[in-house]
């Protein structure tokens, strides 16, 4: 398995908030990719955007912005 | 990529089909709207489409054949259509959502709704059935395989059962439509929900339910049928009375294509060979230290799925790093079956799925055991 690092970790409401999320980092040329959401932070299905952790103000602009769907904005080693 | 989560959908598709999506894209105009050639072309491959799945799932007419956009809608149709206030149902902890949310919709509108357990392995407790009877059980709702484990539900013993308490029975053939045995005519099923996606190889997009004749379902939207236009209620045949608004022709000629390779091919030796992969796939993983795989591969009929978990694992970690590092698409989380995965204790961990088509080969079912094998060896020097 690789090795765990801190990640910052945006969850959404829905399928579609992920994709938001996506085409807007990519727009904004922010790092990060989507993931399977981690069980820590819903026991379930679902997609997470994780990115760098020194990426997190960034995020948060970009959602504030964007006014993207999130539920919450974690930082979480995976 | 090594794509084994056909469960969720077949990604590979047969060349016919995306074929006969291109021919019907530039070609077809709207079924039952108007009596041109391109109106025409679109109902007559609809209607034969009719024809293959009424052959196939052993339904009695191809006019009972309704289209929808998938197995939720044809579900939701069936359930709402049948049951009402004061009903209840027996159905069973391996649901999908798809039945699921239906049903708990109807317990809160004032229906009833029971579930036939699985146990800590997976098994259902077939004697419940009989233990859930009440005097106002209306019909029996259950999948032919869990989405989950792959493990079949004996329909023979449900149907017997329903047809001695004179129940409804609706059967959810979203993982087994072309792939097991279904003959709702032999078995007195009332109604096979079916979606075109998955083992039957067609687009995404396309479903419906195959239904036995009598069966008054009341529908569920009501619009433009292309017939009786001054009625001001739904016509009363089938399909039409299910069919409100344009059919997804463009959808329904892929799938009428991948029919044609289904019965070319054979649906028992498309069987025979997923069945043969996620087998030769267990084998190679389930007594893996750490590795802990669910569901009952005792059976002969299954659907082509191997469930598992390493240690305590998130299982979105275990997909994930097969996705980025091996290149195998998988399936984590909880599948919409929660209460499987309650029985199974799998709740918070979820469970990676690895689920066959007729287009993976040995190379790639080797190659994913592999990769669980390094991914357990890791986990265990972790």
């Amino acid at each position: 398995m690789r090795v765990r690092a801190e990640k910052c970790v945006v969850a959404f409401h829905t399928t579609a908030g992920a994709m938001a999320m996506e085409a807007a980092c990519k727009a904004a040329e922010l790092p990060g990719r989507l993931i399977p959401v981690p069980r820590s932070i819903t026991a379930g299905c679902g997609l997470c955007w994780a990115a760098p952790p020194e990426s997190r103000e960034a995020l948060e602009e970009l959602v504030m912005k964007k006014h993207l769907d999130v539920v919450g904005i974690y930082a979480m080693i995976l | 990529m090594i794509y084994l989560d056909n469960a969720a959908t077949t990604r590979t598709k047969p060349p016919a089909v995306a074929q006969a999506v291109l021919e019907a894209l530039s070609s077809y105009g709207n079924c039952g709207r108007g009596g041109h050639e391109g109106a025409l072309s679109a109902a007559r491959t609809i209607y034969e489409t009719r024809e293959k799945l009424a052959a196939l799932l052993g339904g009695p007419r191809a006019d009972h054949v309704c289209f929808t956009q998938n197995s939720t809608q044809a579900l939701n149709m069936a359930i709402s259509g049948l049951l009402g206030p004061g009903d209840h149902v027996i159905s069973t902890d391996w649901e999908h959502n798809s039945v699921l949310r239906p049903l708990y919709r109807l317990r809160d509108m004032g229906g009833a709704v029971d579930f036939v357990p699985a146990d800590r392995h997976g098994r259902l407790d077939y004697g419940a059935f009989e233990s859930l009877l009440r005097p106002e059980t209306r019909a029996v709702v259950c999948t032919h395989a869990s989405n989950l484990t792959g493990d079949a539900v004996d329909i023979e013993w449900v149907s017997r059962f329903a047809k001695e308490h004179g129940l409804l029975f609706l059967l959810d053939a979203s993982q087994t439509a072309g792939v097991l045995p279904v003959d709702m005519t032999a078995l007195d099923i009332d109604a096979v929900c079916f979606t075109g996606h998955k083992s039957l190889m067609g687009p995404q997009g396309t479903g419906g339910l195959c239904l036995r004749e009598g069966l008054e379902i009341r529908p569920f939207a009501v619009g433009g049928t292309g017939v009786r236009s001054y009625s001001e209620t739904q016509p009363w045949e089938y399909p039409a009375r299910l069919e409100a608004g344009t059919l997804n022709g463009h959808g329904l000629a892929g799938l009428c294509a991948a029919l044609d390779f289904l019965a070319e091919t054979g649906r028992e030796t498309i069987r025979a060979w997923e069945d043969a992969l996620a087998r030769r796939f267990y084998e190679a993983v389930w007594n893996l230290p750490g590795v802990t795989v669910y569901g009952d591969f005792s059976s002969p009929l299954r659907a082509s799925i191997v469930t598992l978990n390493i240690r305590d694992l998130d299982s979105a970690e275990v997909s994930d790093e097969l996705a980025e590092r091996f290149d195998i698409a998988t399936r984590p989380g909880a599948h919409c079956a929660p209460r499987l995965h309650r029985a199974l204790g799998t709740e918070n961990q979820g469970a990676v799925r690895f689920s066959w088509s007729w287009f993976n080969t040995e190379a790639e079912t080797d190659a994913a055991a592999e990769a669980v094998r390094i991914l357990a060896r890791e986990a265990a020097e972790a």
